[in-house]
């Protein structure tokens, strides 16, 4: 609190932006620029040049000679320059402005092209809005138009002429071109009492600023110049720019002084133009962009505000911060998914400051006088402390905490200090995958310090944060506050991000092995060794009572369901279907033949499968009612523990899958070429019913799209049928097929794929049809409406495709290619515009929404005031449950 | 007059897509800007040339509550606060 209280905060009453008058350009400056040149030959900045001392000083030591302060401590800010312009130049930033300008105004007298009367009335209605505070835009080019309309001056008389803006700087009145000098004289004639009515503040600017006539000369702190390796110097865009205006401004001078023909000195005027138009913005339309030497576009003051890499985009709104650390990723299926494993390195150089309080002095120059160099792995971590800060007759001392002045420094230390200390087991971190598109991007963890160099989380948060293991990189923040500490605790930590407020279900959950590992565990009568269940049960650590132990053959054995039933909660009752069910024409529920109906009841397992369905995220039944009911806390030690046993389990039984897993007996292949054959010969017949003009057209379709609707539908199903084959030989005894109907990887499309037939190849939804004239490959006729000719891929990946298959097939492997990538672009910049649109909307106390203004988005957030993570399926409340609960009579 | 006519021969509030609009009495105003603590300038806006503020023939300061049909409640309400067009 005393931190904050030292530093005054002042709250932005108003902002407000104006012209410079020449007046004022001048008085600002150090000094006058008409040197082109920056240094002379022996390094030395030449005087009223464009790096001129009194401009500031970018050297460190150096004393600035219009303040005589350095760079270094004491900061000098730099000093503007300015350049006298020989002929005054049009501003490009403020064509638009000029030309309304000129348009409602009198050449002659400069006066508004308005009678008294209509004059008086608008400044009337101008007040009016003022005091309303109504947005005035369009009243004030209701103006401008007025003013058009009138053929001559109703003060004067003269004739009123037509202005015409050519883009980008030059003005014509009636095709007669204006130079800007006679533009300046035309603004000065206004009169102050007519700004108003043309949007100028006569305390802010004058029209005719709008004109330069001095050009100010940004300090060189603005352009500094930086010293290559090889000793060149190179200068900033900025001065080439200025180079560029000095140059042309002292011949421009030297010609007009000479008497030079007026036609030279208007190309060098009209160069003078072209010079400080591109010093403003360098992508103004209708102009080349000056360029540097090498070909690159210059970077003028316009481009360092700009865009994504401009000034406000990427150091305004957003900023570079201490206390953060990046690495690559890898797995760690031992931590919780709270935790995150922190290497050791990076650990001992993240602080979090601690103040020194009575309570704590002696635990402070504990951690002080810890203090070592050395990292070593697989030495415990001890963390220390790596600077104490003194606060003595005001003035801050950092010291740094040495092996050597530890112990001194331990020594010296007294209350109120504030002691920067290692990270720590335990902490509260941020963490981070770009790119963020969601909440569930960045996530509170406790720390864990580990050895080696990668940041290390549980498999099942990789979803949430898309991340994998190939090389990706993830951010790690340090909270440096006891607030900020607290409040990610409670919001942030990965456990309350569980349920995903886009519809409300668990979005972490059981992935691959786990799923594949319970289903080991718990199809059908999987009766596991005395042994073996032990192991399962001390990965968990499970201290409840014992599982029934069946004796057979004098060996002990625990069934695999009552192995799983020991994480579930005691008052859990369930029934549903697993992602193994078959959705037989006739269900048999409670004694289905495959084991895919669940049924818990008072928290065992007596029946089913435990798979995606149970345990995954999005739809596992079991985590998504044990978070319902039992709270997050419960959640999460159901997914650190359900991760841990089905890791445990798949590890004790074995799992592997080789391409063998795709092998399918000759009787099947043969069937399989049988069923292609057919659908070859179907196709045939199709197309030379086409051909004789004997097929029967769709409705609404052509006889074209009949053919090619039919064919699409003839290949679906010979591929449909190639997998049904091959899938009748594939059994669950095939570790391929059970991640495959498990949920844990893989569909059995990619096994028939692999083991039957690849399919039809489809590029923009139809078969492939171009290519050559007439036909998609000269390996055919031209003119073949056949399966082959068109894309289709008869034979299965594991005994290859031909040539021409393997052409199709990287066709339609292209097209989803540029898919995803013109897709990720897209979405990006809708995310983008969604965001900036909604940035500050905030829910009330009271429910409303609203936004920073205060003004009312919504009465109520949603209309129903519910918050979707907490929604069932979008509703407030599950009736289906409540009604089964009271049937049940609980 | 024009507009008259029109309102006689095709009446938008009869239209499907049109959610009932009321103009809110003194009472209900007050209580409204007591309840969420607000100025009347706080409120969403609807131009009195709006076709709807045209037919109920809301006035610039007034205040109309809209009744519409939600997805998530079954009915949802809302405030707009009448004000000038700039025609």
């Amino acid at each position: 609190m005393a931190e904050r209280a030292k530093s005054i905060t002042k709250k932005i009453g108003s902002i407000s932006f104006s012209l410079l008058s020449p007046n004022e350009i001048r008085k600002m400056s150090a000094t006058k620029v008409i040197t082109a040149d920056t240094y002379d030959d022996d390094g030395f900045p030449i005087a009223m040049g464009l790096m001129d001392p009194r401009l500031g000083v970018i050297e460190p030591g150096l004393r600035c000679k219009t303040c005589g302060l350095r760079v270094g401590k004491d900061k000098c800010p730099g000093h503007f320059g300015h350049i006298d312009l020989a002929m005054p130049v049009i501003h490009v930033g403020l064509v638009k402005s000029i030309r309304d300008c000129l348009r409602s105004t009198c050449r002659e007298c400069g006066k508004l092209l308005l009678t008294p009367k209509q004059k008086e009335d608008f400044i009337q209605e101008l007040k009016k809005y003022v005091t309303e505070g109504r947005d005035n835009t369009y009243l004030l080019k209701q103006i401008v138009k007025e003013c058009v309309k009138s053929e001559k001056c109703p003060h004067c008389g003269r004739e009123v002429g037509k202005i015409e803006l050519d883009k980008p700087t030059s003005l014509r009145e009636n095709g007669k071109k204006l130079t800007p000098s006679e533009v300046r004289e035309w603004l000065e004639k206004i009169p102050d009492d007519d700004l108003p009515l043309l949007d100028i503040d006569r305390k802010s600017a004058r029209p005719e600023w709008m004109i330069l006539t001095v050009l100010p000369v940004p300090p060189v702190t603005v352009r500094p110049s930086v010293t290559l390796e090889s000793g060149e110097r190179s200068e900033d865009d900025l001065t080439h720019k200025l180079v560029d205006v000095i140059r042309i401004n002292q011949r421009l001078q030297e010609n007009r002084d000479a008497g030079a023909p007026q036609l030279i000195v208007e190309d060098l005027w009209e160069l003078l133009q072209y010079h400080i138009t591109t010093y403003l913005d360098n992508q103004t339309s209708g102009i080349p962009p000056a360029r540097h030497r090498s070909g690159r576009p210059l970077k003028t003051l316009a481009q360092r505000l700009k865009g994504k890499e401009g000034r406000f985009r990427s150091n305004l709104s957003g900023k570079r911060v201490n206390f953060s650390a990046r690495t690559v990723i890898s797995p760690d299926p031992n931590l919780s998914i709270n935790e995150l494993g922190v290497p050791m390195e990076i650990a001992k150089e993240l602080t979090v400051p601690v103040k020194v309080t009575t309570h704590n002095i002696d635990w402070c120059k504990k951690m002080i006088s810890y203090k070592s160099e050395t990292t070593v792995d697989n030495e415990d971590y001890i963390p220390s402390v790596n600077y104490v800060i003194r606060d003595t007759e005001g003035m801050k001392q950092r010291i740094k905490v040495t092996e050597r002045n530890a112990a001194e420094v331990a020594e010296k230390i007294e209350i109120g200090n504030i002691i920067e200390r290692q990270l720590m087991n335990g902490d509260i971190t941020l963490f981070n995958r770009q790119p963020s598109l969601h909440r569930m991007s960045m996530m509170a963890h406790r720390v864990k310090v580990v050895p080696n160099k990668t940041f290390r989380f549980n498999l099942s948060v990789c979803p949430p944060y898309n991340a994998d293991f190939d090389g990706d990189e993830m951010n790690l923040h340090l909270l440096q506050g006891e607030e900020a500490q607290a409040e990610a605790e409670i919001l942030m930590k990965v456990q309350e991000n569980i349920l995903s407020p886009r519809f409300g279900g668990a979005i972490i959950g059981g992935i691959h092995d786990h799923i594949s590992g319970c289903f080991l565990l718990t199809h059908k009568d999987r009766k596991i060794s005395y042994d073996y269940a032990s192991h399962i049960l001390s990965a968990v650590k499970y201290e409840g009572k014992l599982p029934k132990v069946i004796e057979e053959k004098g060996k002990k054995y625990v069934s695999g369901k009552d192995v799983f039933s020991t994480l579930l909660p005691d008052d859990l009752n369930i029934e549903y279907r697993s992602k193994t069910c078959l959705n037989c024409d006739v269900c048999t529920a409670p004694k289905c033949p495959y084991d895919s109906y669940v049924i818990i009841k008072k928290g065992r397992l007596l029946q089913g499968t435990v798979d995606e369905n149970s345990i995954g995220a999005f739809k596992g039944r079991v985590l998504d009612r044990i978070m319902r009911d039992h709270g997050m806390d419960a959640g999460r030690e159901f997914i650190d523990n359900v991760t841990k046993m089905g890791i445990t389990a798949i590890t004790l039984f074995g799992f592997t899958t080789a391409i063998d897993d795709e092998d399918i007996p000759e009787e099947a292949k043969r069937q399989i070429a049988e069923g292609l054959d057919k659908a070859m010969k179907k196709i045939r017949s199709l197309v030379k019913a086409y051909e004789n003009e004997e097929l029967e057209s769709l409705p609404g379709r052509s006889l074209e799209e009949t053919l090619e609707m039919e064919i699409m539908r003839v290949t679906g199903r010979a591929r449909d049928m190639a997998g049904e084959i091959a899938g009748k030989h594939l059994g669950l005894n095939n570790s391929a097929v059970i991640m495959a109907k498990s949920g844990a990887r893989g569909s059995m499309l990619n096994l028939s794929q692999m083991s039957g037939c690849v399919g039809q190849q489809a590029v923009r939804g139809e078969r492939i049809h171009r290519g050559y004239q007439y036909r998609t490959l000269p390996h055919f006729k031209k003119g073949d409406l056949g399966a082959s000719a068109k894309g289709f891929v008869a034979s299965c990946y594991k005994t290859g495709l031909t040539p021409t298959e393997y052409f199709f097939h990287s066709m339609g492997g292209r097209e989803g290619l540029v898919d995803t990538a013109v897709r990720t672009s897209r979405s990006g910049y809708m995310q983008r515009r969604l965001i900036n649109a909604l940035e500050d909307l905030k829910v009330e106390n009271d429910g409303t929404v609203r936004h920073s203004g205060g003004q009312i988005i919504q009465f109520i957030y949603g209309e129903d005031g519910i918050d979707p993570a907490r929604s069932i399926n979008g509703n407030a409340v599950d009736l289906n449950r409540i009604i089964a609960d009271i049937r049940e009579g609980n | 007059m024009a507009k008259e006519i029109e309102k006689q021969q095709f009446d938008i509030m009869n239209h499907d897509l049109v959610p009932l609009h009321i103009i809110v009495s003194d009472d209900e105003k007050n209580e409204l800007f007591n309840k969420y603590n607000i100025t009347p300038d706080q409120l969403p806006k609807i131009l009195d040339s709006d076709p709807v503020s045209i037919s109920i023939g809301a006035k610039p300061g007034q205040i109309v509550k809209i009744i519409r049909k939600s997805h998530t409640a079954k009915e949802a309400v809302a405030y707009r606060f009448v004000i000038e067009s700039n025609e």
